[in-house]
Order: structure tokens, then C-alpha cells, then sequence
């Protein structure tokens, strides 16, 4: 079960792979045989079920290109309605 | 799951202090030198300096984040900015002056600057990034480059005979005593970057308590001049960079401390009275 | 009453800027100039500004641009090899628009020269002095009393056209006692400087980039060229002594401005017709008024301590028009460097050149 989920730029990324040597879950890919749009591979979101909410992936990222959002439970929600 | 919604809440993003929207392009891919600045934009953010932040931005890759920072920047020539950084500290002692250069500038034209500094204490901060070369001017041996290191001005390796030996700034900086806080840190792993931020943190807190000068030396990768891939580049910060340059705190006082020899104030030209 | 006080050039250009509202001050040693650095270092932080004595030129011309930046009035003061360190610099601040005020007391060159008296810098002040073409304002002081005066007017004009203004003295002026009325002065009001970077709280969190001209090189130098303009037809100051039926037109500035008024006085008795205009800013250069002047003259003689600098500039004014002539360093009582052009050899000069012309 995903703890969290994470947001990739591929106008940001820059295919270092930084992120994917440091993810402890393995779950991000650069798929060779996809280009991103500036026409190189880009870093993919490809496991999410294992994200476990770190935000290594998002510090380590030298191009800003990754946001980590972290799964949490929120009181205030519940008086707000739908 | 409990009773509550489940809402996404961002933990990693851009730092407030960090600005992407400048250009169409930032530094080389597995460049660490974005790492430092998001480390950089973090601290600002923590310590809510942006409003008071000036940053003097050295010449070469460094001088990139005149505009990748959202505080009031400094644009100055190669080599100039810790003496720019010292002059508006003088002017602004609210201000927090950093400055940012590379081994280049720092390292190389202007040494005689980054010594003076120290030696007057000047309360400022300088983020010195030791990448072992020229990134800009694109790879030419730098002060800090590694003995044997094939760069295009010593294309058979750095020899000591023609270039000598890398130039260890930190440490010199632990010798003098007007400095605060000297340490090298580096950004090639998540555990270090960690690190890399809370010395940043430290040396601008050494600053805003007017204790002294501080430097933080920061190692860098730069894949394109090494000739290395992104992760390559990383694993030679790990391998062989830091063989030449340990971390670690070289000096940290939360005080100098010095006295005045009365005696001595007795004599000299100018008489008293 | 006035304040009046015997003060030397170097000596009335510390209470100048003082009087002037500098608030920082960043300098090194070198004569002819240390008397600068000596009296700001004491009095400066008395009138609550920053002394700092720098480890080099360079620093010290970084410090005054940093200062600058803050939107505090900034000065340095150097002698000749101090402005050729400075001059990276100085071409930045001129890219940028940062005002600043440089005081050259001129000392003898090339290279490390001697610490006597010249006028040698005169080229590199005048022409902007570094890479990028750009120019700077320079005024030239003759006595104690303008150096007080005009270090004022620098601050003034420096920050009315965000430009560096050098005032170019020398060694004589800077070393040579005389009275002076300290009064301030005023030149009317300055727009607001709305550039300066004193960290985002103070412009309500807004950035603001001092780049404006990044990426278009052409239009800075359009801009400029619209300032230089203006500056050129506003600014330039002379003075003209005994000039209402001269025939022979000295041109001299600085202490050799000094000699060769005592030479007017002394050919005047002789019954020669000889008057004086002495350019007061260097640059702009008081181009139509020399042509102006000189319709009526025959011969125009430039003194000047140097080699043939200030020439140029009168040729380039007259165009032709009137023989120029020329006593450069060579007219010195002596041949070293504590060499001074004094009145009696100009006037020897100017005999000279009217009998030349009569055969």
C-alpha cells in the first residue's frame, strides 16, 4: 500500500537518474524506449504502489522536477463535507 | 485508515526561495550545483531570510543562480564577490550577505579575497562549490583539481611538477581566526545532502549571531568535464574526491575570543590625544 | 561664520565628501593619496560612516560597488596604478548604472612610476578607462578650496546620472596647503533611487533584477549614448581667465592650470595678449567653447604634465583651425620625476612659438 505518491515535470527532468539510484523502493524507471517531450527519456512513475512518502527522490532531484506528496489523514476534512 | 479524508500533502517541492521560471534551461544533467541551490533555497525558507538575504553571485556556473534565487542578488566579477559580500555587509550589517563561487573564483583569482576576509571576520557566509575544475570556461584545471585529473589545460593528468597540489580552502579557513565556522560537506547522497543543508544552516545562523566569517566548502560533481555519466560522476564525489577532501567541521565557535594588549596600544605612530 | 581652515587637496577632498554625505569609504595606501585614507579613517566614522582599509584596490573598488548597491553614498581614492587595478570594476558599475565617486590624486607613470607629480592619467580617466566603452564624468580640481567643492559635486553628479565620477588631481594639489572655505553644497534634487537592493522586505517582497539591460547590449549603449548626450550639454564647467582679447589661448588643467595662469599675468605684463581656459570636467569636455574662443586666437598652447594627452582633445575640438602647440612634461625644471612646469618656462614657451610664427 502507497504511503504517498509523487509528481514528475518531464519538461524539468533532465534523465540523470539520480532519483532512480536513490529510491529505496525501486519505484521509479527511466523506460528507454519512451522520450519525454524534450526528446530524450525521461523518469517515470513506474511503481507506485511502493512509494513509501521519503521525499529522497524529491531532494535529490537536481532539477526540481519531482514533487512528493505524503498520504495523511485529516480531521479538518471530515466538517468540511464532500 | 481512520475516520478522516485522505488529503495529499506536499512534504518535497520547490523551496519558496528557489525561482525556476528564468530560463529555458539550468545546469547539466547530475549537476550537484542544483542540489546546493535547492539546499540553499531550503534554509532561506527555513530561517525566513529571504526578505533580508543579498547574494554577491561569483562568475561562472555559480553566477547561474543570480536569478535562480529569489533574493536580492549581486551580480559581480570573477573572483570580486566575498570582497562585494564584505563591502555590503559593511554598509547593511542587517543584511545577510552570502556569496557564491566556485574553486575558480575563490579558489583561484580570488584567493587573496576569501584570506582577507577571514582575517578581518567579516560576518558574512561563502558557499565555496569545489568541483575539482572550470565548469563554465569548460574544464580546465582549477586550484582544487585531483593530482592526475585530465583536464584540457593538463591534457596528460595534473602533475605536480606544472600545477602542484589542490588547494584545501576549508582547512586554511580553520587556521584563521577570525573565522566562525568552516566545514566541507557534499550533496551526492541523500544522508550527505542532509548534512550539506544543516552546515548551510549553520554558518548563516554563525552570521545572523555576528559571530564571524564562515565558509562552507561544498563538493560537486560535474559529469560534463569529467567526462562521466550523472551516476558515475556521483560515485567518483564518493571514491575519489573525498579521499583528497574529507568532510567534516573544521572549526565551529560560537565566540572568538582575543584581547588587546594594552601595552602594545601605547605605541605607534598616531599619539593619543 | 564660515568654517575656514587651512587644508591641503587631499586633506579638503575628505571633508568635501564628508560635507557631501558619504557614509562609506573604502581605500589602500598608496602616496601620493595616503592623506585621504588617513584623515576619512578618522573622521568618517565620526559622521557615522563605514572606513575600511582593503587589502588591495580591487577589493577596495568591490566594496564601493557593493555599497553602492545599498543605495549608500560610496567612495574610493587611489593614485595612478590603483586606477588601473580598479578599472574591471569600474566598467561593471558603468554596465549596471551604479554610481560611485573615485578620486585619482595622479601620480608619475607608466608602470609604477614615480610618487611626484604628473598629469599622465589624463587618457585613461577621460576615455572611460576600462573594457566596454563606456564613459565617466571627470572632474578636475586646481586648488584645496575646489577640491572640497567639487568631491560634492561628484556625489551629486554620480548619482543624478548613476554613473562613476573620477576627480583627477595631483600630487601637488593633493600635498600643497591653502585656505579653505568649508561649505556645503547644494545642486538642486536627485531622483529617487529606486534601483538599490537593500534585501526584498524593503520593496514589499518584490525582485528586482539590476540586469536591465541583459541580453540587449545594443540598447544599453543606445541609452547611453542619450545620457552622454545630456550630460554633454549640461555639465561641462570651465573656467576662462583673461580671455576677452586673447590671441594666444594656454589650455592647462590641474596644478599646471595654477602655473599657467602665473604665466598669463607674466605675459600680460610683457604685453602679450595670452589668456587661459581651463577645462573643470574632463570629461565632457568643453568642445564648442574652445572653438568658440579660439576664432579670434592664433596659436593655442597646451601645458599639460604629460607626454601629449590633453592635446588630443584640443585637436579633436579645433580641427585644424588654429596651430596647437604643445609644452608636455619635457617643459619640467628638472628632468627627473620632482620635475614642475613652472610659469616662467610657458611663458618662454609662448615667446618662443611667436617668433617662429613672425619668420
Amino acid at each position: 500500500m502507497a504511503k504517498g505518491e509523487i509528481a514528475i515535470d518531464e519538461m524539468l527532468c533532465q534523465s540523470c537518474g539520480f532519483c532512480v539510484e536513490f529510491c529505496n523502493q525501486e519505484c521509479i524507471a527511466i523506460p528507454e524506449n519512451r522520450l519525454g517531450p524534450r526528446g530524450f527519456p525521461v523518469a517515470v512513475f513506474s511503481v507506485p504502489d511502493k512509494c513509501s512518502a521519503c521525499g529522497i527522490c524529491g531532494w535529490m532531484c537536481p532539477d526540481f522536477a519531482i514533487q512528493v506528496f505524503k498520504y495523511v489523514e485529516s480531521e479538518a476534512n471530515i466538517n468540511q463535507g464532500s | 485508515m481512520g475516520n478522516g479524508a485522505i488529503i495529499k500533502q506536499q512534504i518535497v517541492g520547490k523551496p519558496k526561495a528557489v525561482q525556476l521560471d528564468f530560463l529555458p534551461f539550468k545546469f547539466c544533467p547530475g549537476c550537484h550545483e542544483s542540489l546546493v541551490w535547492r539546499a540553499l533555497g531550503e534554509v532561506i525558507d527555513e530561517l525566513d531570510i529571504q526578505g533580508k538575504a543579498i547574494a554577491c553571485l561569483d562568475i561562472g556556473c555559480s553566477g547561474i543562480l543570480m536569478v535562480g534565487l529569489a533574493v536580492d542578488g549581486i551580480h559581480c566579477l570573477h573572483g570580486r564577490s566575498t570582497a562585494v559580500a564584505a563591502g555590503v555587509k559593511r554598509v547593511l550589517p542587517q543584511a545577510i550577505c552570502f556569496n557564491i563561487g566556485g574553486d575558480g573564483s575563490l579558489g583561484a583569482i580570488g584567493v587573496g579575497h576569501v584570506i582577507n576576509v577571514m582575517m578581518r571576520s567579516d560576518p558574512i557566509t561563502t558557499i565555496f562549490l569545489n568541483n575539482s575544475g572550470y565548469g563554465m570556461t569548460g574544464g580546465q584545471v582549477a586550484p582544487t583539481s585531483l593530482l592526475g585529473l585530465r583536464t584540457t589545460t593538463t591534457p596528460e593528468g595534473r602533475d605536480v611538477q606544472s600545477a602542484g597540489f589542490p588547494l584545501h580552502l576549508s582547512e586554511i579557513a580553520a587556521t584563521m581566526k577570525g573565522t566562525a565556522y568552516s566545514s566541507r560537506v557534499s550533496v551526492h547522497t541523500p544522508a550527505n545532502y542532509q548534512k550539506a543543508r544543516k552546515a548551510i544552516k549553520t554558518a548563516f545562523l554563525k552570521q545572523m549571531d555576528g559571530v564571524g566569517y564562515s565558509l562552507v566548502e561544498i563538493l560537486c560533481a560535474c559529469p560534463p568535464n569529467w567526462g562521466l555519466s550523472p551516476l558515475a560522476a556521483n560515485s567518483f564525489v564518493e571514491e575519489k574526491l573525498i579521499g583528497e577532501f574529507p568532510l567534516g567541521e573544521f572549526k565551529n565557535v560560537d565566540q572568538i575570543e582575543y584581547t588587546v594588549d594594552p601595552e602594545i596600544n601605547k605605541v605607534g605612530r598616531v599619539k593619543r590625544g | 561664520m564660515a568654517d575656514r581652515r587651512l587644508l591641503s587637496g587631499n586633506e579638503a577632498i575628505g571633508w568635501g565628501a564628508i560635507l557631501g554625505e558619504c557614509k562609506a569609504f573604502f581605500g589602500y595606501p598608496i602616496t601620493p593619496q595616503s592623506e585621504i585614507l588617513e584623515f576619512l579613517a578618522t573622521e568618517l566614522p565620526k559622521a557615522g560612516g563605514v572606513f575600511l582599509q582593503t587589502e588591495d584596490e580591487i577589493a577596495a573598488v568591490s566594496m564601493v560597488y557593493g555599497s553602492s548597491m545599498t543605495g549608500t553614498r560610496t567612495m574610493s581614492a587611489t593614485s595612478s596604478p590603483g586606477i588601473s587595478l580598479m578599472q574591471e570594476t569600474v566598467s561593471l558599475m558603468a554596465y549596471l548604472k551604479v554610481p560611485s565617486v573615485i578620486v585619482d590624486v595622479c601620480r608619475f607613470g607608466p608602470g609604477s612610476g614615480m610618487a611626484q607629480t604628473s598629469q599622465t592619467d589624463y587618457r585613461q580617466v577621460t576615455k572611460g578607462g576600462g573594457h566596454g566603452g563606456y564613459r565617466c564624468i571627470v572632474l578636475a580640481p586646481s586648488s584645496s578650496q575646489e577640491c572640497c567643492d567639487l568631491i560634492q559635486l561628484a556625489f551629486w553628479l554620480a548619482d543624478r546620472y548613476r554613473m562613476t565620477v573620477y576627480v583627477l588631481t595631483d600630487a601637488t594639489i593633493g600635498q600643497s596647503c591653502e585656505l579653505v572655505d568649508l561649505k556645503t553644497r547644494d545642486f538642486g534634487t536627485l531622483p529617487d533611487k529606486d534601483w538599490v537592493l537593500r534585501g526584498l522586505d524593503e520593496r514589499g517582497g518584490n525582485r528586482q533584477g539590476i540586469h536591465q539591460h541583459m541580453w540587449d547590449y545594443v540598447g544599453y549603449h543606445v541609452d547611453m549614448n542619450e545620457k552622454y548626450r545630456e550630460i554633454t550639454e549640461n555639465e561641462i564647467k570651465y573656467e576662462s581667465y583673461r580671455m576677452d582679447d586673447a590671441e594666444v589661448i594656454l589650455v592647462a588643467y590641474g596644478y599646471v592650470s595654477r602655473m599657467a595662469k602665473g604665466a598669463v599675468d607674466l605675459a600680460r605684463e610683457e604685453g602679450l595678449k595670452v589668456g587661459l581656459l581651463r577645462p573643470i570636467t574632463l570629461w565632457p569636455f568643453p568642445t564648442n567653447v574652445l572653438r568658440e574662443l579660439s576664432s579670434r586666437a592664433r596659436h593655442i598652447l597646451v601645458v599639460e604634465h604629460s607626454s601629449g594627452l590633453l592635446v588630443e582633445d584640443v585637436e579633436c575640438a579645433l580641427q585644424g583651425k588654429v596651430p596647437i602647440h604643445l609644452l608636455g612634461i619635457w617643459g619640467a625644471h628638472r628632468r627627473d620625476s620632482s620635475g614642475i612646469i613652472y610659469p616662467e618656462r610657458i611663458v618662454e614657451e609662448i615667446k618662443q612659438m611667436e617668433n617662429v610664427a613672425k619668420l
